[in-house]
């Protein structure tokens, strides 16, 4: 079992990390990242992000194990057909890889290669499916494998969009195929996480609460206009404006959803935008 | 268009009339801007149906005399029209046409992508709105992750299929659709596909 899966089985609180993988043949930036990230349970890594041509996940995340950390590899369906997922995944399970975050991935239209023709073979639900069945001892087709492999999988939530019902719709189908914890976008409204922590409470799936380091009004902004499923309120734009200092009020903020992470969720997963040194500031209780 | 002077031009008064880019109109501008360009046009037809592979032989036929005279032809229509030409000429055959998608018409030069032959349809229980087509990421089990207040990731002017979906089916009161689709079985749609009507019997099947 993975080191995560025994901590959230055990009940104890985790927290989570990202790394992106470098745009080069050289792992060593997505290390250095990783090295500023001693003290979380779990690092993800990210999967040609925004639709962006980068290093392959499964070496970086591979790289990471072999450093001593704990990988989830993140996985979206955008640039791989069943096939090359069930064999990617495969190949992971080889590589020491042992928690998968499976996601449907961004359009290619916003990336980097606009032409590259868009996958979509399967959705997020599906490759969960497709995992379940190699856990199983078969591939996606009925072969039976020689070797099966085990995963920790979650999937993703944003408890913060609309329509909520067929948003919930979508978490309940995800319940139904397995997801083993949520990790969500982030949620900057009390409520909006108790909602989204009582709908899947009686599942008993672990939810790892997003918390994004707001360090400026622009950035709270752009947020706001570009991430789908995040909203800051009007009262935090307005605290982020009266501050003398934005950055430490963005860590102040930070750590009141920390708070109500640890109050409503099992964890959080972090994304600090390059300040990975202020994470110590944003965990003190 | 450089390497050949003398052209016949094909048009087709099916889809790509309808469209603007092969019709009566179409062709007579085509043929204007070639003859300015200096190019000799030998003749012009408006195929019934340019898809129709032997009506469209059948009718070209009539015009052998201009084809003979010409270098190559021409053809206003979509890829599918062009190529019922390419196969019954010697003839070099171009198309002047970059085709796009099957489309609905909602009115007057507006068109709108529907449905993409996919072998497999999921019509019956999406409320009769196609995920397949009108998500942008083909998605069978409800809205991604970038649906912003029920608009699409992709187009922010374009409500997510999901939403559509759901609104439709909530209406009709059909509840709402909870049953994990299973991936879907691409070998439906085999390239090329062919597909065969028995005359006697009236039995399908797929050649
Ligand atoms: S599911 Fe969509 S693409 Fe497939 S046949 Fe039906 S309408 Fe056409
Ligand atoms: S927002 Fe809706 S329509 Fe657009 S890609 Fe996502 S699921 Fe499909």
């Amino acid at each position: 079992m993975s080191g995560l899966a025994e901590k959230l089985k055990a009940g104890r609180f985790v927290i989570t990390a990202e790394v992106a993988p470098p745009k080069g043949g050289d792992v060593a930036p997505a290390l250095k990242t990783a090295e500023k990230l001693k003290h979380v349970d779990a690092i993800n890594v990210t999967d040609n992000q925004g639709a962006c041509m980068r290093m392959s996940p499964v070496a970086v995340a591979r790289c990471l194990v072999e450093e001593g950390f704990e990988p989830i590899l993140q996985l979206t369906c955008r640039d791989r057909n069943r096939m090359a997922l069930q064999s990617e995944l495969l190949g992971a399970a080889a590589l020491g890889i042992k928690n998968l975050l499976v996601l449907t991935g961004d359009h290619p239209r916003f990336g980097d290669h606009k032409a590259s023709r868009p996958v979509f073979d399967l959705d997020s639900i599906q490759l969960l499916q497709g995992i379940r069945k190699l856990e199983s001892g078969f591939d996606m087709a009925g072969n039976a494998l020689i070797s099966s492999p085990g995963f920790f999988v979650g999937t993703a939530a944003a408890p913060a969009a609309e329509p909520q019902d067929l948003v919930l719709q979508k978490i309940r189908k995800k319940i139904a195929a397995g997801t083993d914890f949520f990790q969500t976008q982030a949620v900057f409204s009390r409520t909006q996480v108790a909602a989204f922590s009582t709908a899947v409470r009686a599942e008993k799936i672990p939810v790892v609460l997003g918390v994004v380091l707001l360090k400026s009004l622009r950035m709270a902004e752009f947020l706001n206009d570009q991430i789908p499923g995040v909203q800051v309120p009007q009262d935090l734009l307005k605290r982020l404006d009266d501050a003398d200092d934005s950055l430490a009020e963005g860590v102040k903020i930070a750590r009141e959803m920390v708070t109500w992470a640890r109050d409503l969720c099992q964890g959080v997963h972090l994304m600090t935008f390059g300040r990975e040194d202020l994470i110590p500031q944003i965990m003190t209780e | 268009m450089k390497d050949y002077q003398a052209v016949f031009l094909v048009g087709c008064g099916s889809c790509a009339t309808v469209c603007k880019v092969g019709g009566e109109e179409e062709v007579f501008a085509t043929q204007e801007w070639l003859e300015e360009c200096g190019h000799e046009v030998t003749g012009s037809m408006i195929l019934d149906e340019a898809c129709h592979i032997m009506r469209a032989a059948r009718e070209i036929r009539r015009f052998r005399d201009q084809i003979a005279d010409a270098d190559v032809l021409l053809v206003l229509s979509c890829g599918a029209g062009a190529q019922s030409i390419s196969d019954c000429t010697d003839k070099p055959v171009l198309t002047g046409v970059d085709p796009l998608f099957l489309g609905n018409v909602r009115r007057f030069g507006q068109y709108e992508e529907k449905c993409s032959l996919c072998g497999d349809c999921i019509l019956n229980e999406t409320a009769g709105i196609c995920p397949v087509t009108t998500c942008a990421k083909g998605l069978l089990n409800g809205p991604c992750g970038g649906m912003e207040d029920g608009y699409c990731e992709v187009d922010r002017q374009q409500q997510c299929a999901w939403v559509r979906i759901y609104q439709r089916l909530e209406k009709q009161q059909r509840g709402v659709f909870s049953r994990v689709v299973e991936p879907k079985d691409w070998s439906r749609k085999f390239k090329p596909g062919k597909h065969f009507i028995d005359r006697c019997s009236g039995k399908n099947s797929d050649l």
